[in-house]
């Protein structure tokens, strides 16, 4: 199997923090794999050092065998292939649905208007959205505006996908509507890293589970592994605390 | 307290001599002989220098607040320059530089549109450095997520710029940027010290020419109420714009 991300000795510092101490990691084609960690360990910042929207100090991160940390780097091509969804949506509220979809496809990819509409379409579909398709983003739900921001992303046709704690924003009763969105993408064999603090769909869809604490991977393995079992007395505390809320 | 304030106001309405009152300041027979010149030459005067003013100081102020919030130092020293230098000096002496202190120095020296191109050009000048800093203000309001997001899907920085973060701003800056508007309507009475033809005069050398020419003040009275008449409908209409916007917010 290829690599579709591939990171080596990855090191990020925010002045004299060190928030990663040399991360090597890999996500293959088509593979799941969930990022799990107390907060302030650093997965965020490795999800975002991933499309460089946060900036490495040093190591290298190649995408599909090209090297995004290159200075040289086509880093605006690059990030087209790797759809990113955030915890706050950051849907434009400027554009309505339709917009929100077509404006970077139309900008960026240069497609034509009647195909990016048509795209707009299709991916609206199948985050269940299609009836919302001229509604401005302020109308929306968190769920629903999680689904379009899925949606925004996939209108790109993306190799992967990037989630930054997709749920953590969203009010619990909204949670299951955009994990069924995720799920989906799953049973379409789309490769996917995930930051999440949802244990349940970790465990049910991961390949693959990273547990991250200070900067580094303490451990990773298959879920049933990792989520029920883990190796380590940080894992194994972290997963307690999880487990009492 | 209240009473003796309604004691001064009962006071003044008693003692004033309203008959002269009314002749200096609301002649309706002056008011007649003002029409139509007040609003055909004058009034469309200031809009006219008021618009082009506005126009080419937008276009300015948007250059400008692009070079503040650039990574280039050298870009950033100079908006930061131009903006602090005409704030910091009344608009009456840029446009005197304009109007009269370039052509002393530099023989020859002709701003396109003679005296009124010398006034739009001044008040533009004046009018960039203040909305520049209403523009940055907007730009740094828009939430720094809009930027990841569209640079997530691939777009430039300036594309992400001018598609996404500055039609939010713009929505943002709104009112402010009225209030620069009504302020350049104000500025352009100080046209009148580039020197003016018949045909150049705006509101209030327009009405100051009448008042001196018949020693009556009733001119000033029209011009302020034409002035109002501008100025009133133009915050009623923004009014309608921040509404609309903030349906798609």
């Amino acid at each position: 199997m290829t690599a579709a991300i591939e990171i080596r000795d990855l090191h990020k510092y925010f002045g004299d923090l060190e928030v990663l101490k040399g991360i090597d990691f890999e996500v293959a084609e088509g593979e799941v794999v969930c990022v799990i960690g107390p907060s302030g360990s650093g997965k965020s910042t490795l999800l975002r050092c991933v499309n460089r929207l946060e900036e490495p100090t040093s190591g290298t991160i190649i995408i599909e065998g090209n090297d995004i940390t290159d200075p040289d780097a086509d880093v605006d091509r690059l990030r087209t292939k790797i759809g990113m969804v955030f915890q706050q949506f950051n849907l434009f509220p400027h554009l309505n649905v339709l917009r929100n979809l077509t404006i970077a496809q139309t900008k960026v990819l240069k497609r034509p208007r009647d195909e990016a509409e048509e795209v707009a379409r299709q991916v609206l579909e199948r985050v269940g959205l299609s009836e919302k398709i001229d509604e401005y983003p302020i109308r929306l739900s968190g769920g629903q505006q999680q689904r379009v921001a899925i949606a925004r992303a996939l209108a790109m046709n993306p190799d992967m996908m990037l989630f930054d704690e997709p749920t953590s924003a969203l009010d619990p009763e909204l949670i299951g509507e955009v994990l069924d969105v995720m799920r989906g993408l799953v049973r379409d064999g789309m490769t996917m890293m995930v930051v999440t603090h949802e244990m349940t769909f970790a465990r049910e869809v991961a390949d693959r589970v990273v547990f991250m604490d200070e900067g580094i991977v303490v451990e990773q393995g298959p879920p049933h592994h990792i989520l029920v079992n883990p190796e380590t007395e940080r894992a194994r505390r972290f997963l307690r605390m999880v487990e009492a809320k | 307290m209240y009473a003796l304030a309604a004691t001064f106001i009962a006071a003044v309405v008693l003692l004033a001599d309203w008959d002269r009152i009314g002749f200096n300041f609301f002649n309706l027979e002056v008011m007649r002989d003002m029409f139509p010149e007040v609003i055909t030459l004058a009034a469309r005067n200031t809009v006219i220098y008021t618009a082009l003013s506005f126009v080419f100081g937008l276009a300015l102020a948007l250059a400008l607040a692009l070079m503040k919030l650039s990574t280039i130092r050298p870009y950033r020293a100079f908006a930061i320059g131009y903006i602090e230098l005409f704030r910091g000096l009344p608009a009456l002496i840029t446009l005197i530089f304009i109007g009269f202190g370039l052509p002393i120095a530099f023989d020859g020296f002709r701003t396109p549109g003679g005296r009124v191109g010398a006034g739009v050009l001044g008040l533009s000048i004046v009018g960039g450095a203040y909305m520049a800093e209403t523009i940055r203000a907007g730009i740094e309001a828009v939430p720094r997520g809009q930027v990841e997001a569209a640079r997530s899907l691939g777009m430039s920085k300036s594309r992400t710029m001018f598609s996404i973060v500055l039609p939010q701003a713009f929505r943002i800056i709104i009112p402010p940027l009225t209030n620069e508007l009504v302020l350049l309507i104000k500025d352009t009475s100080l046209f009148f010290v580039l020197g003016t033809t018949p045909m150049t005069k705006e509101l209030t050398k327009f009405a100051r020419d009448v008042m001196i020419d018949i020693r009556n003040a009733t001119p000033l009275t029209v011009a302020a109420i034409v002035y109002l008449l501008i100025t009133l409908p133009l915050t009623y209409l923004v009014h309608r714009l921040e509404k609309r916007a903030a349906v798609s917010r």
